[in-house]
């Protein structure tokens, strides 16, 4: 079939609508997997904005990123922003990668695809096992926990408040036994901290119901939105390695053209993207 | 003359039921895009971090990620998912039903201070 691939249109007349050939020049599988990609956009587009709305509802009591998420791999001290960094860091060269596989695709050079795909795949993976780690992070919590009170207000440790102690807040001495209110305000007057305890009880870490870090909706999204596109991801990898099985075996090459590594291509970078956003609404604003 | 009347047209037939023409524009300076692409976003990203961190104001922080967030997508979507090089009618039927989402922040994010402010109010 590709040794005579120059276009033999004679059914077609001369407008780019009147049939025979695409109108928008590509194929009719990149087509829906451009619209399949609209739709999955729309889904989380109204995930991101949920967010966005149950976070301007309660925006004096939404927790701060940059206290929940300060974990790196065998480093003790609070860092917060790094590990997601690298995350990201990831998935954007796992991005790149499959575009050079895409690339290579196009010079018909079937080495260099199962490469460049074997690479993505290894990104992919190490991307999903970075989620996997930022959660069980997320819900096991600080060694200490916090406290609520009947009436489902979160009290905080100063400990696990750093971004409190951050000079710029002047609350460079916040005594041990202080509390931090849901609205990240210190109480260190003694009588009201008893008060508070007396009718709390502790809890650890973050689940659908409560969460140490303050208003359990943020957990909830945290779970939802980032589940979902960690499932995207690995959705992501199993195809990927679908594709690239048939790379190894010559589908390809013998096929003619590399176009599927084009339209996983599409959906990959389509994860890639919504990370960019996931990235900058849960941890950086 | 239009294109699509091109008999010596370079691409490949899709080989599957409908058989497909595709037509398909190699540029050999694909990879130095890529690599150009790939540093922006790493630094685009490298940069957010490290204003985060900055004692410029919260609402301008947000303003400043919120744009550079865009830009980022930007950069994916022209030149990774290469929309930049597809037919201008494919890019506007894959970007102009967004205008709905930006009705949607807009919408939705009116209602939610709303009800912020009444809580405040009436708790």
């Amino acid at each position: 079939m590709a040794a005579e691939a120059t276009l033999n249109n004679e059914n077609s007349n001369s407008k780019p609508w009147g049939g025979g050939v695409s109108p928008f020049g590509i194929s009719w599988g990149k087509m829906m997997m451009w619209f399949f990609l609209v739709s999955d956009a729309f889904t989380f587009s109204s995930l991101i904005i949920a967010y966005g709305a149950f976070r301007h509802r309660h925006t004096q009591v939404w927790p701060i990123a940059n206290d929940v998420f300060t974990h790196f791999p065998f480093v003790h001290e609070h860092l917060p922003l790094a590990y997601v960094g690298l995350m990201t860091f990831i998935l954007i060269m796992s991005s790149v990668t499959m575009v050079l596989a895409v690339d290579a695709g196009h010079r018909r050079d079937n080495r260099s695809v199962a490469i460049w795909m074997g690479l993505t795949i290894i990104g992919g993976f190490m991307f999903v096992g970075s989620q996997a780690w930022e959660w069980y992070n997320f819900i096991t919590g600080t060694p200490k926990g916090a406290l609520i009170t009947n009436m489902g207000e979160v009290y905080r440790f100063p400990e696990n408040a750093p971004s409190l102690h951050s000079g710029a807040h002047g609350h460079a001495a916040i005594p041990d036994w202080a509390l931090i209110s849901p609205d990240h305000k210190v109480i260190s007057d003694k009588a009201e901290v008893e008060r508070i305890k007396s009718i709390s009880k502790p809890i650890k870490g973050a689940n659908l119901v409560n969460n140490e870090y303050g208003h359990p909706l943020f957990a909830d999204f945290f779970f939802f939105i980032t589940g979902f596109h960690g499932f995207h991801v690995f959705s992501g990898v199993v195809i990927n390695l679908i594709i690239f099985f048939n790379v190894l075996s010559g589908v390809y090459s013998r096929r003619g053209h590399y176009e599927h590594i084009e339209k996983t291509g599409l959906y990959w970078h389509f994860v890639d993207l919504v990370w960019v956003f996931v990235f900058t609404f849960f941890y950086l604003v | 003359m239009s294109e699509y009347h091109n008999h010596e047209m370079h691409g490949y037939y899709t080989g599957d039921i409908h058989n497909q023409f595709v037509p398909e524009h190699y540029d050999p300076k694909n990879r130095s895009v890529i690599w150009k692409t790939f540093w922006i976003l790493l630094f685009i990203t490298i940069g957010e971090v490290a204003i985060a961190f900055t004692s410029l104001s919260k609402e301008l922080l947000m303003v400043i990620f919120i744009v550079l967030t865009i830009v980022k997508a930007y950069f994916i979507v022209a030149f990774f998912m290469h929309l930049k090089h597809e037919k201008l009618s494919l890019a506007y039927c894959i970007l102009l039903p967004f205008i709905l989402i930006v009705y949607l922040i807009a919408m939705s994010l009116t209602e939610a201070n709303y009800l912020n402010v009444w809580d405040l109010i009436f708790k």
